[in-house]
């Protein structure tokens, strides 16, 4: 019954990692561009959150709405401003320019927030839990974020395949120069992709903040996970990155259980096993 | 009659001129103080390190951000050998570059699976990987590090000023030894390989050459140097810990800065950068994080803007080469008959 | 005046890098003018409508339509003023179905008679493939769902790259029967075609490029079978 609850956390938590690698798997699909800043941006939005949430006195739940907006914003002015100008045949740039992103992103909270370790707190409903079987019980805010986790999947799926935003995304993704003959502006398109990458991350970083400890260095440990959360579920498919989410929180939580210091590797150990024998992933699109 | 030649009448001055400083820094420590001594070894090393990381990502097309997983690994074999197998520390850095050679190739086996970015970010989780374990060896101080004993520090020379004089040698010796063989690659045949891939790959694989074969020997060759420098400077920390060995901020941040501000994909790229990089960090003293903050500015700015580094914009400007490394086809007199 | 030109292109000139592709091209188009450009391979012509369509930025000379100058708009506003371009080999997105990239062609809004309900009657083969992805079609229906596309956008003028390329003949001879249809509605049309005796029925007016230049222009029924292929192949 023990593992059953560990396992069930695993689960959990896979949909937060779900969510860190559909806002990563977005623009790498949209304009093959791997945001190197993607968890740095995670913690941004966190700390945007707190600011609102002290600003306002509302709890980190009210405080998405603002904070989905202005981190939207953000991703379509860095996009439009700064990351369009690195598309293109050469790898270098978007690599290397989102690297320093991260690094100034890192540092400026740094500068700005100090080092000390925050926790955003949702109040009474951090404790409540319900029992979903003999012995099993589960808290109420991690139910709630693998729910808000699942709509989000569900969510763009139906973006993607059910509206004209989502045939410009895809189409510019297909054949940019005759999406541009098709009328589409390809700089707008990006910036609206990167737009909702970071509507995701805010959502994430929100729900991340609320659940441990954040401080500005954890960054580039969330941009693992959502990396190796795609890379399991296989490129292409958003259930497939759930389902890589799902699997690398559940190894996480198997390792934590049998050794605290063995949770990171557990994970990461898997990823690798992962890589060497199906390195396309559990479950990948295959392209049309 | 047509030659090949390497030197230009720049890269000739260049050769004088980097001999000369050569044998100006062989002979520091008798004109500079204990502080010179420590910046000049660091230097060196970063100068390597970025040398090898330019070799890896500006003329293999690799770029990897887990360079210092094999920075640690260095790290940490230096101190395994000396600690509990009792082997010289010298020997041990001259160890760390084979071990950190074999390891490299199951870690290539895995991470050469992911493309581009993806690829990179990989190279991070290796490091990470490695990180974690090192957390978990008690022996060697498990997540709060381990000092060099004092039985191996004596090992090494019976005063303290001969074993600064013996590590910044060691230092210089070795850089001068990386930067060299890097060299010798790029003017090789396989550097001309590594060229072509650098310009364009599909075209070179085209061209029949085995672009994943020579990928493979870049990595592993890096890894050997890397991890040799990574025993090094953690002999002159004298002190190890997990988080200092794989720390992405010193090991690959900086690095990365330093090429890309020197110039990507030229030999005299890392040098230059590193000049600067030092000569900032003196400058701007203890600003913490906005020094990085800076340099992660800078970096981006010369990337868009310049991104072939301050080294690619004086090539542009003045066609100067410090070294001798373009290939030149030199139209000579015909003879009439033989050649 | 009924006789302006929708387009006129007057002497531009066309790089790829350091190459030149066109020297110097003039040519133009009036409302309900179906216009052939024939050459050979590398003769300029798929050039020529990259620069008329925005992919590519002429070095000098002017690109006009509808009286008012292109040259600096790029491509995607283009489409919005009224001239859109079928590229050559087809090129449909292929992770969207054949409604879908027809649906993507009409979504900027121009006013006009092509609706997706008029491309399914033009060409019902496409209406019964409506929902299978674009890859999934033949040639000759990928060809059909390209010019689909490009009708959604309502264009004044029209560019056909190359549309009988691949094609078999009998498939390339019911494609062009609908092109009448397609001018009657009030669009005009550039064509450029390796097939002449195609591009010779279908239009009132030639252009013949050779190596990046005009090397012979006039109505198509002045023009003879030996001043073509004298152009044609600069003898």
């Amino acid at each position: 019954m023990q593992w059953f609850n560990v396992i069930v956390q695993g689960v959990l938590i896979g949909g937060l990692y779900a969510m860190f690698a559909a806002g990563l798997s977005l623009i790498f699909g949209v304009m093959r561009l791997v945001n190197i800043a993607h968890g740095d941006l995670i913690v941004l939005a966190a700390y945007i959150s707190l600011m609102v949430m002290q600003g306002f006195g509302v709890d980190p739940l009210t405080s998405l709405v603002l904070v989905v907006p202005v981190m939207a914003a953000i991703g379509y002015a860095l996009q439009r401003g700064l990351l369009n100008r690195t598309l293109g045949d050469d790898l270098l740039p978007p690599l290397l320019v989102t690297f320093g992103l991260s690094i100034i992103i890192q540092n400026g909270l740094l500068e700005l927030f100090t080092a000390d370790s925050r926790r955003l707190q949702a109040g009474s409903i951090e404790v409540e839990t319900f029992q979903l079987a003999q012995g099993v019980w589960i808290g109420a805010l991690p139910m709630i974020q693998f729910t808000v986790a699942l709509a989000v999947i569900a969510g763009l799926q139906i973006l993607f395949y059910r509206t004209a935003l989502g045939r410009a995304f895809r189409a510019t993704s297909d054949d940019q120069p005759v999406a541009q003959l098709m009328g589409l502006d390809t700089r707008h398109v990006f910036a609206m992709a990167m737009a909702l990458s970071l509507a995701i991350i805010a959502i994430a970083g929100v729900f991340l903040a609320v659940r441990t400890n954040f401080d500005p260095a954890i960054g580039p440990a969330r941009l693992i996970f959502g990396f190796e959360a795609v890379i399991i579920g296989g490129l292409g498919s958003m259930w497939g990155t759930l389902a890589g989410g799902i699997i690398l929180g559940v190894s996480q939580a198997v390792g934590a259980q049998i050794d605290p210091g063995w949770q990171l590797l557990a994970g990461h150990l898997v990823f690798l096993v992962i890589l060497a024998v199906r390195p396309q992933g559990l479950f990948p699109k295959v392209s049309g | 009659m047509r030659r090949v030649e390497h030197a230009t009448r720049s890269s000739q001055i260049g050769v004088v001129v980097i001999a000369i400083a050569l044998v100006v820094l062989a002979l520091a420590p008798f004109w500079g103080d204990r502080q010179t001594l420590r910046l000049l070894a660091e230097m060196f090393t970063f100068v390597a390190l970025a040398s090898l990381w330019n070799l890896l990502a500006g003329y293999a097309g690799l770029v990897s951000v887990g360079q210092q997983a094999f920075v640690g690994f260095g790290g940490y074999l230096l101190f395994a050998c000396a600690i509990l197998l009792d082997v010289h520390p010298v020997t041990a850095i001259l160890v760390a570059g084979p071990v950190g050679a074999i390891v490299a190739v199951p870690v290539a086996a895995l991470i050469f699976r992911l493309r581009g970015a993806y690829f990179a970010i990989g190279t991070w989780v290796v490091a990470e990987v490695f990180r974690l374990l090192a957390s978990q060896i008690s022996v060697l101080g498990g997540g709060s590090g381990i000092s060099l004993p004092a039985s191996v520090v004596v090992a090494m020379a019976p005063t303290r000023q001969m074993r600064e004089f013996e590590i910044y040698w060691l230092a210089l010796a070795l850089t001068v030894v990386i930067l060299g063989a890097i060299i010798a690659l790029l003017r090789s045949r396989h550097g001309l390989a590594l060229t072509a891939i650098r310009d364009n790959e599909l075209t070179a694989q085209s061209n029949g050459i085995d672009v994943a074969r020579i990928k493979l020997v870049v990595y592993v060759l890096t890894a050997f140097g890397t991890s040799m420098i990574g025993a090094l400077i953690f002999l002159q920390k004298l002190r190890i810990s997990p988080d200092t060995a794989f720390s992405v901020n010193d090991w690959t941040a900086f690095v990365i800065f330093i090429t890309v501000i020197g110039g990507i994909g030229r030999i005299e790229g890392p040098i230059i950068g590193t000049i600067i990089f030092f000569a900032l960090r003196q400058m701007l003293a203890d600003l913490g994080s906005l020094y990085l903050l800076m340099m992660g500015a800078v970096a981006i700015v010369v990337m868009l803007w310049a991104p072939k580094g301050l080294w690619g914009l004086i090539v542009e400007r003045f066609g100067w080469q410090a070294l001798p490394l373009q290939r030149h086809l030199v139209l000579g007199k015909e003879t009439g008959g033989k050649s | 005046m009924p006789d302006e030109a929708l387009l006129d292109v007057k002497a531009i000139d066309a790089f790829y890098g350091d190459f030149q592709a066109l020297f110097g091209v003039s040519l133009s188009v009036r409302a309900g003018q179906v216009v052939a450009v024939i050459g050979a391979n590398g003769a300029g012509k798929s050039t020529l409508l990259k620069s008329i369509a925005g992919l590519m930025h002429p070095h000098s000379g002017e690109i006009l339509f509808e009286g008012t100058s292109v040259a600096g708009s790029p491509a995607f506003d283009r489409l919005g003023r009224g001239i859109a371009l079928i590229p050559e080999g087809r090129r449909l997105f292929p992770s969207l179905t054949v409604e879908e990239n027809l649906l993507i062609g009409g979504q900027s809004r121009r006013p006009g008679p092509w609706t997706l309900a008029r491309v399914y009657e033009l060409f019902p083969l496409l209406a019964e493939r409506r929902n299978l992805p674009a890859p999934a079609l033949s040639g000759g229906q990928q060809q059909m769902a390209a010019i689909g596309r490009a009708l959604m956008a309502n264009p004044r003028l029209l560019l056909c790259d190359e549309i009988s390329l691949g094609l078999a003949p009998v498939v390339v001879r019911d494609i062009y029967a609908q092109l009448p249809q397609i001018v009657a509605e009030g669009l005009s049309l550039i064509i450029v075609e390796q097939d002449i005796l195609q591009a010779l029925r279908a239009a009132s007016h030639i252009y013949c490029l050779q190596e990046g230049r005009i090397a012979l222009q006039g109505p198509a029924g002045e023009l003879t079978r030996e001043t073509i292929s004298a152009a044609y192949f600069g003898v």
